[in-house]
């Protein structure tokens, strides 16, 4: 299953707070897309996987938004 | 076999927390982290917003922390909840609007009920006694203890020799003799320890980690609370404390006047829910009103937008009126002389 979360116009750690209480709903494998206008999530947010062990299979930006999706670990 | 115990460790991202965790980890305690997040955190936010921060590289500090712990973080979510710890400070506020010593018994207690829902078994916090001259005193410990619920399941491992013995001592669950007794203002023993430890990047922030210490942001939530007339605010209230310049002319309306780029793409996204400014015929900030301006007073605000742009020596500029709802007309302004805006003006 993915799912999308739209974190626009929040500022971190919002966008890791939302990612986080999101996670906590999904199961072992399923992906998210968090879509985010803060920069800083393309530091927090895999931060955050690596030490709660999740896993980012992809990060990009583009124009002022930027997407990372993850994947939930087990 | 022994049971390992649990504790959860306030990480605020700074050194002393990270040391406090550290030196439990050390005696074999599974070690989680928490970070409570009240709006006022200084973490991230400015460098989200503008232009000229964005080259400097950028991380949570708490993230950081806990990761380098190689331990869990929890962030929580205390907005609201928060509120009613800075509307109403029982032990009031500090040098400026913050409620230190109520801020640390509330996320005491919320780290209280979280062990209480998570089955682990004590509370760890970087307190240094003489710390801080509102929330670490000798004095305000036991406080802190008592008013949080916490009581002796309240580990401070930096100064825990210092103040009687909390249960996770008497139980033997970490050894007293092992823990330390630093005191006052100094950073030596801290860095000795880090040294010792091999933690060599921390972050070091000045003036605390809340914008409630600082004397321009608390000028600017007073502001706010008057003008309302009442002490209740918003998340986005909060941020938007946090960019541009702040002028009110007059009692019942403000203006945010963007001083960059980054703060003007912020806000951007405001643009439904405040009237806002923006000068068509030379370049110049986004402006955004608070309050309920006249006519007349959006006359006044478009000559002093027109003051911050690049038309500040024009006889007259075009200046885009933008309503909440969207519809935009333009007026045609001269531009408020640099020396005639009142220094009781700026926020």
């Amino acid at each position: 299953m993915r799912e999308v979360l739209n974190a626009r116009r929040l500022l971190c750690p919002l966008p890791v707070i939302r990612t986080q209480d999101k996670v906590k709903q999904l199961q072992p494998g399923d992906q998210l897309e968090v879509i985010c206008t803060d920069p800083g999530v393309m530091q927090d947010i895999p931060a955050w996987c690596r030490i709660n062990g999740h896993k980012v299979l992809e990060s990009s930006s583009g124009g002022h938004e930027y997407i990372i999706v993850l994947e939930v670990g087990g | 076999m022994k049971q390992q115990r649990k504790a959860i460790a306030l990480i605020s991202g700074g050194l002393d927390s990270m040391l406090a965790a550290k030196t439990v980890m050390e005696q074999g305690v599974h070690i989680e982290g928490i970070n409570f997040f009240t709006g006022f955190c200084v973490e991230g936010h400015t460098h989200g917003i503008r232009e000229r921060d964005k080259a400097k590289p950028k991380r949570n500090n708490s993230l950081w922390v806990a990761e380098q712990l190689g331990i869990k973080l929890h962030i929580v979510d205390v907005i609201e909840e928060y509120k009613k710890v800075l509307i109403n400070p029982k032990h009031g506020y500090g040098a400026n609007m913050n409620p230190c010593l109520d801020c640390k018994i509330f996320m005491v207690s919320k780290a209280k009920q979280w062990i209480v829902e998570n089955n682990f078994d004590f509370i760890i916090t970087g307190e240094v006694i003489g710390q801080r001259p509102m929330s670490q005193r000798k004095a305000t410990m036991p406080i802190v203890a008592k008013e949080s619920g916490a009581d002796d399941l309240l580990l401070r491992p930096l100064c825990a020799k210092n103040l009687p013995a909390t249960l996770p001592e008497r139980e033997g669950w970490v050894d007293r003799e092992k823990l330390h007794d630093i005191t006052g203002r100094s950073r030596k023993p801290q860095m000795a320890m880090a040294e010792k430890f091999g933690i060599d990047d921390y972050a070091q922030p000045a003036g605390g980690c809340c914008f409630l210490t600082d004397k321009s942001y608390s000028a600017k939530l007073v502001d706010l609370w008057k003008a309302r007339d009442s002490k209740d605010y918003e998340l986005d209230d909060v941020m938007l404390l946090k960019v541009g310049r702040h002028i009110r002319p007059k009692a019942h309306f403000k203006m945010i006047v963007a001083r960059e780029e980054g703060e003007g793409r912020f806000m951007q996204g405001y643009k439904r829910d405040y009237i806002s400014m923006l000068c068509t015929s030379h370049s110049g900030p986004l402006v955004l009103l608070d309050g309920s301006p006249s006519a007349e007073d959006l006359y006044l605000a478009a000559s002093i937008t027109a003051r911050y742009g690049q038309g500040r020596d024009a006889e007259q500029v075009d200046m885009a009126i933008m309503e909440k709802d969207g519809s935009e007309r333009t007026i045609q302004v001269k531009p408020l002389a640099v020396d005639k805006l009142p220094e009781e003006w700026l926020i």
